[in-house]
């Protein structure tokens, strides 16, 4: 099941070309661009790996597509990664902007959970397939 | 680049207005702030010429189809101490700017300090991290020779050394690099690490400024902070040339941009001490005695045999 979280990721997979010209807009924004990467795809999971501490004072996509190959290079098979612009300006103070560049070969999905709870109330929680084995040999 | 394919599938113009190409891309207007506000350099100058022609021609020959391989524009700038390298680097991004060649025309400018780090895998992230910062720019690597010392081989600078020349031969497109140091010292690196001399296309080599030339500099930078000579301190000021350039650590612009301040202190202690009133010119005016009380006259007298009294840099 393909996962989808954040912008474009209705739309098929950005090539390489539009992946830069994304970040070049960040970048132009004054955004802070960074990379994160997961194993654990969770909607509730906010706290992906990151990939080097935010690029501040990078001013053209060359440098973050630098970075991104390397996490790919690190990382491609195995887990998701994405591309996050942090907007530091005044009111703001937040992510922009943040989309998923990379899936492992295989997503599988996610399962619906159900619980009992006392009387015959019944508590709903999702958990993704790839989390039953451990971290590192999940997909 | 779209636009001209199409171009040239369907009417290729017979003849192309190059000039025209460099007035559109508004790099004759940096070629021309070159000529106008460095003074001297005609070499460089020349060689910038050159430069921008290839690349504007490049430019409409990629616009007509016609393939050519992306220039190198890695360069060395070798020259003495102020003679221009820092500003001519800054202008160079300019114009590769507008002609296209970089993304951004920032300049990064850096020495081994910012690249070589001080313990075993310090060095590639924080070169690394420099070149992410010049990508769509050019670095500017100051005193580039001090990347390789010669007499520890365990030196980090080597690995700095290849991590900038893997970026500078796969990341053409990229980034442009400019390394720039004293001409005898820049030799022996190169001699050293034949890798950067293959993958410089530009030396540039900065000749040293004349007294008329080094005249003028003083001129523009007083100009610049609203001061300006008085025919006796013009007179002064020449002679100051003339006995500073004999002391040594003369370093050209940079000598004539330290003597300059220090006469404007001279200057400034001299209006406190009169007792009239000062007028405006009396403030922007920089006269023979600001310049004349300079140590560098009494070095050139007492030393004639001796030249010890250098201490003015």
């Amino acid at each position: 099941m393909r996962i989808t979280q954040g912008c474009f990721s209705f739309l098929p997979d950005l090539t390489d070309a539009q992946i830069r010209a994304q970040v070049q807009y960040c970048l132009d924004k004054g955004w802070a661009v960074s990379l994160e990467y997961t194993d654990d795809p969770h909607p509730r999971n906010t706290f992906w790996e990151m990939w080097g501490p935010p690029m501040f004072d990078v001013a053209d996509a060359a440098g973050v597509m630098l970075e991104l190959n390397a996490c790919r290079k690190a990382h491609a098979d195995r887990c998701y990664i994405k591309v996050s612009g942090f907007d530091s300006s005044h009111g703001w103070e937040s992510v922009r902007i943040s989309f998923i560049v990379n899936r492992p070969g295989e997503e599988p999905g996610f399962r619906l959970q159900r619980q009992e709870g006392p009387g015959r109330s019944l508590r709903y929680t999702t958990q993704s397939y790839a989390v039953d084995r451990p971290s590192g040999e999940r997909y | 680049m779209d636009a001209g394919q199409t171009l040239s599938e369907t009417d290729a113009p017979e003849t192309i207005d190059l000039r025209r190409e460099l007035t559109e891309t508004h790099a004759q207007e940096v070629l021309d702030k070159l000529d106008r506000e460095l003074v001297g350099l005609v070499p460089v100058k020349l060689r910038i010429r050159q430069i921008a022609a290839l690349l504007a021609v490049d430019r409409v020959r990629r616009r007509l189809g016609l393939a050519s391989e992306a220039p190198t524009l890695h360069m060395s700038f070798t020259g003495n101490p102020g003679t221009g390298k820092t500003s001519v680097a800054s202008r160079m991004a300019e114009i590769l700017h507008k002609l296209g060649y970089i993304r951004k025309g920032h300049l990064v400018s850096v020495t081994r300090d910012d690249l070589v780090g001080q313990y075993i895998g310090h060095t590639a992230p924080k070169t690394k991290e420099i070149l992410k910062k010049a990508m769509g720019g050019v670095l500017f690597i100051d005193e580039a020779y001090y990347l390789y010392r010669q007499e520890n081989e365990r030196d980090y600078g080597q690995e700095a050394i290849e991590i900038l020349l893997q970026a500078m031969e796969n990341q053409r497109d990229d980034l442009v690099v400019i390394l720039a140091g004293y001409a005898d010292r820049m030799d022996q690196f190169f001699r050293s690490n034949p890798g950067f001399r293959s993958r410089i296309a530009h030396h540039i080599d900065f000749p040293d400024y004349g007294d008329g030339e080094l005249m003028e500099i003083a001129r523009s930078m007083l100009a610049a902070q609203n001061y300006h000579f008085s025919a006796a301190g013009a007179a002064a000021f020449e002679s100051y040339i003339e006995a500073r350039r004999r002391q040594p650590l003369f370093s050209n612009a940079r000598s004539i941009r330290n003597a300059l301040d220090r006469a404007r202190l001279r200057h400034a202690n001299r209006q406190f001490e009169r007792t009239d009133p000062v007028s405006v010119d009396d403030l922007m005016t920089i006269d023979a005695p600001d310049i004349l009380a300079s140590g560098v006259f009494d070095a050139d007298r007492s030393a004639g045999s001796d030249r010890s009294g250098g201490k003015e840099v």
